[in-house]
C-alpha cells in the first residue's frame, strides 16, 4: 500500500523553489533599501532577476503539473478558492490607497482649525478625456476576455479564443500607453510632481498601483494567449485561463472606482 | 482506528536531512520549522526585554549610557550599583521597538498560526496536507526573509547617528518619516515580507478548510482549533494588506516626498493612525484566536467532558473576528476625534466582551462537573484563563473613552496588552506544546518539569505585569528610560519578575532539549484520555511522513459528543 494515494488532493514532491524564493526576495528589498541610501541599484537588479526567475520556473512546474494530470477536479476547486483570496487580499490592499484619498477628499487639511495649509492649485485632468478614453478600453477589454472565454466554454473555438485574448491584451496595451503618456502629460507639462502635495502622491500611488496591476494582467493573458494557441485549455480544465480573466476584471473594477473617485472627483478639486 | 496510522508505519523516511527541512512540502515539517523559528525570534525579543527591565529596575540610568554605546555589554556587568550615565535614550527606544515588532510578527503569529496552525489543523480535519503545500513552504521562506530584514535594519544605520530604528512598533510618523538612516526602510521592508507571508498562509489555509474537510465532516463537525486558525485566516487576508499599503505610504513619504503624512504638504500623521490601527485591531485577534481554538481542546481533555456549547463557541470565534474590524479607533481616543466617533468606538469595543464572555464562561461550564486532571497543559490552561481573564477586564476599563484620557499611554495599558498577550498567547502556546509534544516529538517530558516552568513563569510574568497596573495608575508613562523615584517600588518588583520568568524560559529550552533527547518514548496514539477525541490522536507519535493517504472514516472522528 506504501505511497499510493486514495485521494484526489495534490501532494506535492520536495522542492527548493520556495527558499529560493525567500532568499530572492531578501536580495531584492535589502537592495532596493540599498539603492534609495546609498543610489547602487544593482543589488536590488540582481534581487529581482531572482525573484522573475522563481516566479517563472514555479509557474512552468505548475503547468507542467495541470499537464501531468495533478490538477484534479477537487484541486481546480482549490485553486480558485485561493486565487478568489488573493484577489481579497488585493481589494483590501487598494482600501488603503482609497482611505488615504477619501480623507484628503473629505477633511482637507486646509480646512483644519488653524491651520497655515492653504488649498493648492492643482491643475485638474479632464476626466472626460483621456481617463473615459480608457475606462472604454478596459471595459472592452473585459468583454473581449468573457467572448474568448465562452469560446473556450461553448464549442471550444479555437479561433475566436485567441481572438478574444489577443484583443483584451492589445486593449490593456493600449491602456497602459495612455496612461503613461497621461502620466508624461501631467510630470512635463502641466506642472505636476510625485512629491509635494498630497494630492499628488495619492493620485500617483493609487492610479500607479492600478497600472502596475495592468501590466501584471495583460502579462498575464499574454501567457494564457500563448497557451491558448498551443492549445492548452479544454471547456473542462482552463483554470490559469479563467484566473486570469477574474484578475482583469478586478483591475477593471478598480478601475471605475479611480475613475468615479479619483478622477471625476478629483477634477472638482474638493 | 484509522486506516491511515496502520499503513503509516509501512512507510520508510528516506529523505535526507537538506530535502526535508529545506525544500519541504510537508505540513508537519514546516510546522515545526516554524516553531523553531519563532523560539529563536522569541528568545532575542525576551533578551531585548531583560535588558529592559535591567534598566528600568532603578530610578536613574546605569545600562543604557550614551557614552558608551558601542560598550553595553561591558556595562552589564559594570552598571551594577554604578553611577548614574548620561542616557541613551535612542538606544532604549530602539529595543521597545524591536521587542514590539519581533513579537508582534515574527514570534506570536508564527508559533500560533504558522506553527500549530500548519501541523494540526490539517491533521484536525483529516486532510492528507495542505491545500498549496509549496505555497505553504514558500510562506515559511518569506518569514526567514522577514526575520533577516529586521534583525539587518536592528543593525544598520538609523536616527540619532545610530544602529537601529527608534519608533515603537506602530512605525507612527512623524518619528518614522523623520527617522534617519535606512534603519527603518529595512523595518518597513520586514514587515512587507512577512505580512506577505502571512496573506500566502491565510490563503493557503482558507483553502484548505474549505476544500479538504474528510468526507461528512461538515462545518459544524469541524473540531474548534481549525475553526479557530480558519476564522485568524480571514482576519490575516483582510487586515494585512491594508497595513501593507499605510507603510508603503510611509516608505514614499520617506524616500521620494509624497505628503501623506507630512501637514506640510496637506497630510496627516492621523491618517497613519486610522490605517494601522485598521489592522492593528484585527491583528491582536489574529494573535489570540488560535490560542483559544487550543484551549479549548485542554480544557475538554483534562475535564473529562466534550467542550461546553460547541457551536456558540464556533459563533464567539466569528464574531470576535467579525467585531474585530470595526472597534480600530479605541486605540486612539486622545487624538481629537469626535463625541460621536468616540462614542461608537467605546460601544462597539464592549460588545465584545459578549462573544469573549461566551468563551471564557464555555470553558468555565466545560470543567464544571468534570473530572480535572492537573496535567503540564492543563495547568497552562487554566493560567491561561485566570491571566486573560484579567487582560480582557482591564481591556473593558480603558474602553472607556473617557477613562482612558487617565490611563492612554501609561503602563497600565502596558500590563493590560501584556495580561492578554504575553500571559494569553504565550500561555497558550506553552499549553499547546506541552499537549502535543509528545504527537509531534515520539517523546515525553518530565512532568515535573512542566509543572516547574508553569510555577515559574506564571510567578514571574504576574510579578513583572500586575505592578504595571500600579504603575499606570500612578501615573507613569509608558516608554520612557527613566522615571522619578516615586515608582521605585514597583518597578524594581517589575524587574524582578521579568527576570524570574526570562529564567523560566531558560528552564523550558533545557527542558525540550533534555526531553527531545532523553525524554520516555511514547507508545500509544492517544497518551491522554478519549477525550482527546480529534484526529490527529488516531495517529502514531511523531505521525508518519505522508497522514491521511486513506481519508479516515467518519467512525474516527465523529464521536458524536462533541457537537
Amino acid at each position: 500500500m506504501a505511497h499510493v494515494k486514495n485521494h484526489d488532493y495534490h501532494i506535492l514532491p520536495p522542492s527548493t523553489k520556495p527558499m529560493l524564493g525567500g532568499i530572492a526576495a531578501f536580495v531584492m528589498f535589502f537592495g532596493a533599501v540599498m539603492w534609495m541610501a546609498k543610489g547602487s541599484p544593482w543589488m536590488f537588479l540582481i534581487g529581482l532577476i531572482a525573484v522573475l526567475y522563481v516566479m517563472w520556473a514555479w509557474w512552468a512546474e505548475t503547468i507542467a503539473e495541470n499537464k501531468a494530470g495533478d490538477h484534479t477536479p477537487v484541486v481546480r476547486i482549490g485553486l480558485r478558492y485561493g486565487f478568489i483570496m488573493f484577489i481579497m487580499s488585493e481589494v483590501m490592499f487598494f482600501a488603503a490607497w482609497f482611505w488615504a484619498f477619501f480623507k484628503n477628499a473629505i477633511f482637507p487639511m486646509y480646512e483644519y482649525a488653524g491651520t497655515e495649509y492653504v488649498k493648492p492649485e492643482i491643475i485638474a485632468v479632464d476626466a472626460f478625456h483621456l481617463p473615459l478614453i480608457n475606462t472604454l478600453l478596459l471595459l472592452l477589454s473585459g468583454c473581449a476576455v468573457t467572448w474568448a472565454h465562452h469560446a473556450l466554454v461553448h464549442g471550444n473555438i479555437r479561433k475566436d479564443l485567441v481572438a478574444g485574448l489577443a484583443l483584451s491584451v492589445g486593449f490593456g496595451a493600449v491602456f497602459t500607453l495612455f496612461q503613461a503618456y497621461e502620466y508624461y502629460e501631467l510630470l512635463v507639462h502641466e506642472g505636476w510632481t510625485f512629491s509635494g502635495e498630497f494630492f499628488y502622491g495619492s493620485f500617483f500611488m493609487a492610479t500607479g498601483f492600478h497600472g502596475f496591476h495592468v501590466i501584471v494582467g495583460t502579462i498575464f493573458l499574454t501567457i494564457c494567449l500563448i497557451r491558448s494557441m498551443k492549445g492548452d485549455f479544454t471547456p473542462e480544465d482552463h483554470i490559469g485561463f479563467e484566473a486570469a480573466a477574474w484578475y482583469w476584471h478586478f483591475v477593471d473594477v478598480v478601475w471605475l472606482f479611480l475613475f468615479v473617485a479619483v478622477y471625476i472627483w478629483g477634477q472638482s478639486g474638493f | 482506528m484509522a486506516d491511515a496510522a496502520i499503513h503509516g508505519h509501512e512507510h520508510e523516511d528516506n529523505r535526507d536531512f537538506f530535502t526535508r527541512w529545506f525544500m519541504s512540502t510537508n505540513h508537519k515539517d514546516i510546522g515545526i520549522l516554524y516553531l523553531i523559528t519563532a523560539a529563536l525570534v522569541g528568545f532575542i525579543s525576551v533578551a531585548l526585554t531583560v535588558y529592559m527591565r535591567l534598566e528600568l529596575m532603578e530610578p536613574g540610568v546605569q545600562f543604557m549610557c550614551l557614552d558608551e554605546a558601542g560598550n553595553a555589554a561591558a556595562r552589564l556587568i559594570s552598571g551594577f550599583g554604578a553611577d548614574e550615565c548620561a542616557p541613551n535614550g535612542h538606544l532604549w527606544n530602539v529595543m521597545i521597538t524591536y521587542h514590539g515588532v519581533l513579537m508582534m510578527f515574527f514570534v506570536v503569529i508564527p508559533a500560533l498560526f504558522g506553527g500549530f496552525g500548519n501541523y494540526f489543523m490539517p491533521l484536525q480535519i483529516g486532510a492528507p496536507d495542505m491545500a498549496f503545500p509549496r505555497l505553504n513552504n514558500l510562506s515559511y521562506w518569506m518569514y526567514v526573509c522577514g526575520v533577516a530584514l529586521g534583525i539587518a535594519s536592528l543593525f544598520a544605520p538609523g536616527g540619532n547617528g545610530q544602529a537601529g530604528s527608534g519608533v515603537g512598533w506602530v512605525l507612527y510618523p512623524p518619528l518614522s518619516t523623520s527617522e534617519a538612516g535606512y534603519s527603518m526602510d529595512l523595518a518597513i521592508f520586514a514587515v512587507h515580507v512577512s505580512g506577505a507571508s502571512s496573506i500566502l498562509g491565510a490563503i493557503n489555509m482558507i483553502t484548505t478548510f474549505m476544500n479538504m474537510r474528510t468526507p461528512g465532516m461538515t462545518l459544524f463537525k469541524v473540531p474548534l482549533f481549525a475553526w479557530s486558525i480558519f476564522v485568524t485566516s480571514w482576519l490575516i487576508l483582510l487586515s494585512l494588506p491594508v497595513l501593507a499599503g499605510a507603510i508603503t505610504m510611509l516608505l514614499t513619504d520617506r524616500n521620494f516626498g509624497t505628503s501623506f503624512f507630512q501637514p506640510g504638504g496637506g497630510g496627516d500623521p492621523i491618517l497613519y493612525q486610522h490605517i494601522l490601527w485598521f489592522f492593528g485591531h484585527p491583528e491582536v485577534y489574529i494573535i489570540i484566536l488560535p490560542g483559544f481554538g487550543i484551549i479549548s481542546h485542554i480544557i475538554a481533555t483534562f475535564s473529562r467532558k466534550p467542550v461546553f456549547g460547541y457551536l456558540p463557541m464556533v459563533w464567539a470565534l466569528i464574531a470576535i473576528g467579525g467585531l474585530g474590524f470595526v472597534v480600530w479607533a479605541h486605540h486612539m481616543y486622545t487624538v481629537g476625534m469626535s463625541l460621536s466617533q468616540q462614542t461608537y468606538f467605546m460601544m462597539a469595543t464592549m460588545v465584545i466582551a459578549v462573544p469573549t464572555g461566551v468563551k471564557i464562561f464555555s470553558w468555565i461550564a466545560t470543567m464544571w462537573g468534570g473530572s480535572v486532571e492537573f496535567k503540564a497543559p492543563m495547568v497552562w490552561a487554566f493560567g491561561f484563563l485566570f491571566l486573560f481573564t484579567v487582560g480582557g477586564v482591564t481591556g473593558i476599563v480603558l474602553s472607556q473613552a473617557g477613562v482612558d484620557r487617565a490611563y492612554h499611554d501609561t503602563y497600565y495599558v502596558v500590563a493590560h496588552f501584556h495580561y492578554v498577550m504575553s500571559l494569553g498567547a504565550i500561555f497558550a502556546i506553552f499549553a499547546g506544546i506541552y499537549f502535543y509534544f509528545g504527537k509531534m516529538s515520539g517523546r515525553h517530558y518530565p512532568e515535573w518539569a512542566a509543572h516547574l516552568h508553569f510555577w515559574m513563569m506564571f510567578i514571574g510574568a504576574n510579578l513583572t505585569f500586575f505592578p504595571q497596573h500600579f504603575l499606570g495608575r500612578q501615573g507613569m508613562p509608558r516608554r520612557y528610560i527613566d522615571y522619578p523615584e516615586a515608582f521605585a517600588l514597583w518597578n524594581k518588583v517589575s524587574s524582578y519578575g521579568a527576570f524570574l520568568s526570562f529564567a523560566s524560559f531558560i528552564f523550558f529550552i533545557g527542558v525540550i532539549v533534555y526531553s527531545l533527547k532523553w525524554g520516555k518514548r511514547v507508545t500509544e496514539n492517544n497518551y491522554w484520555n478519549e477525550y482527546a477525541d480529534t484526529l490527529e490522536w488516531t495517529l502514531p507519535c511523531p505521525p508518519p511522513e505522508h497522514t491521511f493517504e486513506i481519508l479516515p472514516k467518519q467512525e474516527d472522528w465523529d464521536k458524536g459528543n462533541a457537537h
